[in-house]
């Protein structure tokens, strides 16, 4: 079975998400990455470089300069008769591509898998993670996304693929990239940290917030929110972990004043270690807390700031 | 021009679900049912563009079962003008759902679709890009911003890292994102209006679209279960386990 893996880049490195998603793709078969930018064969080199990697295709050219998903959609279509899957992280990036290739290829789907159970056979999470569906398709080739936090990436060095330029496919002119506006921030970004930690309605005010940015900046932390700290208008939306928000799965993730409704577990609870902070003691996010602290979070964020200096 | 909004039936987003005992789902007898909570975003973005004139009509569809008819109740209410059902108790996938509204932006010939970038059921984030796939249209996913200019849509999408601002070409299919807006509560005046508003019903072989599902899904189970924690004394206690116990930090 061969595999085609659509790499994300920005035309000068390969995105990590990548390397999970080889990982992926190398349960299935022998893997093949595409590296479809403009001036980017220094990615197409680090993907060669990639273990697990058997081929690299390296489709430079202006259109694709911005991954702009009805100019690349054509591509991956127009090779994807050498495959029996295709696989792109389910990255904003690989989710806006992925679709658009299936449809056009009359084929379905499968969104965000978290494991592997055959060549047509997945596992992907369904109610923002509150149940796992297994799921087995019945189309020709396999188009996926794949949940990158669920696949160990497989190691950027020690392999030796060889790079095939392709060319470019004929470019629809439908739509035009503008401009990019990229958080610039010192801390990491929610859904790849490592490290986050989230406030809830319990900080009472968006001024609060820097308390928990210390801690941040300490851990090398992303920050998030609870939807009911969103709405209460302390920090803006894209700030929200849960089900209508980012789901994230940190190796440590922090919340502090969240009471755990629901909504917000959905979106974390697949953290490798859960820290809660809460003054009720009763509070639902102690259930899931790997380590539970009932005290007031206006002591201890100050305290734990001074601890982890 | 005109906007078509396609809007979903589902399980309340406040509700816990529950996987039924068999694994061939989750359970949704007596459950709550709501709008998707993209998808009211979605009837924001467009009564907002009904009301401030560029667009002249609002036509908000849903596809499942009869029940969906609320579901397009709802939207109607919020400010749509008039509703199209497409109905039917089969299990609708994202693909067979984009062919169906296919077929209806062909009947209807709108400028723009607009629909939430997922529903919070099957999580899956595929339709209006299937849609615009399959009519050769562009697509600007995950909106936080749109604006309409001379036949074009300039659309600002919420990437994984900010920002992304694209100039779409119309006709579009626009999914949205959280930031977009906040959608408003249907005030009673209207939603006692909303019930005049005609709904069209008709069935996916009106349209001519086959539903048949591509995927098969073998069981459905709860996820694996966190161990139970403990509880820490102070931070200090806290911080030495989180290095020493958990090597986290």
């Amino acid at each position: 079975m061969s595999v085609l893996v659509v790499a994300e880049h920005d035309n000068r490195s390969l995105k990590p998400a990548t390397l999970n998603t080889i990982a992926a793709a190398a349960e299935l078969g022998d893997v093949h990455v595409l590296v479809a930018g403009e001036g980017c064969r220094a990615v197409a080199e680090a993907a060669a470089g990639a273990a697990s990697v058997a081929k690299v295709l390296l489709a430079d050219a202006p259109a694709y300069g911005h991954p702009l998903a009805e100019a690349l959609a054509p591509l991956v279509v127009g090779l994807a008769s050498s495959y029996d899957a295709l696989l792109a992280p389910a990255t904003t990036t690989g989710k806006n591509l992925m679709p658009r290739v299936a449809a056009l290829l009359d084929v379905a789907q499968l969104s965000d898998i978290a494991a592997v159970v055959g060549p047509d056979t997945f596992v992907r999470p369904i109610y923002a993670g509150n149940a796992m569906a297994t799921v087995q398709s019945a189309d020709a080739v396999k188009v996926i996304t794949v949940r990158t936090t669920a696949f160990e990436a497989v190691a950027a060095d020690g392999g030796s693929a060889a790079i095939e330029e392709v060319s470019a496919a004929e470019d629809p002119g439908i739509s035009r990239f503008v401009g990019q506006e990229l958080t610039q921030s010192e801390r990491p970004e929610l859904t790849s940290a490592r490290v986050v930690i989230s406030g809830g309605r319990g900080m009472q005010d968006g001024a609060n917030f820097t308390l928990l940015e210390e801690v941040a900046d300490k851990l090398g932390a992303a920050v998030g929110a609870s939807r009911a700290a969103v709405d209460a208008g302390f920090v803006p939306n894209d700030y929200q972990v849960g089900q209508t928000g980012k789901v994230v799965a940190p190796e440590l993730y922090i919340a502090v004043g969240i009471s755990g409704a629901i909504q917000h577990l959905a979106g974390m609870k697949d953290s490798k270690v859960i820290v809660a902070i809460n003054k009720d003691e009763e509070a639902p996010i102690f259930q899931v807390a790997d380590y539970g602290l009932v005290e007031d979070l206006f002591k201890a964020l100050p305290a734990l700031s001074a601890e982890l200096k | 021009m005109k906007v078509l909004v396609a809007v979903k039936r589902v399980i309340d987003y406040n509700v816990k679900i529950r996987v039924k005992a068999d694994n061939t789902g989750v359970e949704t007898a007596n459950v709550k049912m709501s709008m998707n909570p993209f998808d009211e975003i979605a009837v924001e973005e467009g009564v907002r563009l009904r009301e401030a004139g560029t667009a002249e009509e609002l036509v908000a569809v849903s596809m499942g079962p009869a029940a969906s008819q609320e579901t397009i109740r709802t939207a109607l209410a919020m400010g749509a003008d008039r509703g199209i059902l497409v109905q039917t108790d089969d299990d609708l996938q994202p693909l067979a759902v984009a062919k169906l509204l296919k077929a209806l932006v062909e009947k209807e010939a709108p400028q723009m679709v607009i629909m939430g970038k997922q529903a919070i059921d099957d999580d899956s984030n595929q339709t209006g890009q299937m849609l615009a796939a399959l009519l050769g249209w562009p697509q600007g996913t995950f909106a936080s911003k749109l604006a309409l200019g001379d036949g074009a849509a300039e659309v600002t999408r919420e990437i994984d890292g900010g920002l992304e601002t694209v100039s779409l070409t119309l006709p579009a299919v626009v999914t949205t994102d959280l930031r977009l807006n906040t959608p408003r509560y249907a005030s009673l005046p209207n939603i006692m209006k909303a019930k005049k508003k005609p709904i069209d019903t008709m069935s996916p072989a009106d349209l001519g679209v086959d539903v048949a599902p591509r995927l098969t899904t073998l069981k459905v189970e709860e996820p694996a279960q966190r161990q139970a924690g403990v509880r820490v004394a102070d931070v200090a206690e806290l911080v030495d386990k989180l290095k020493n116990e958990a090597k986290v930090i």
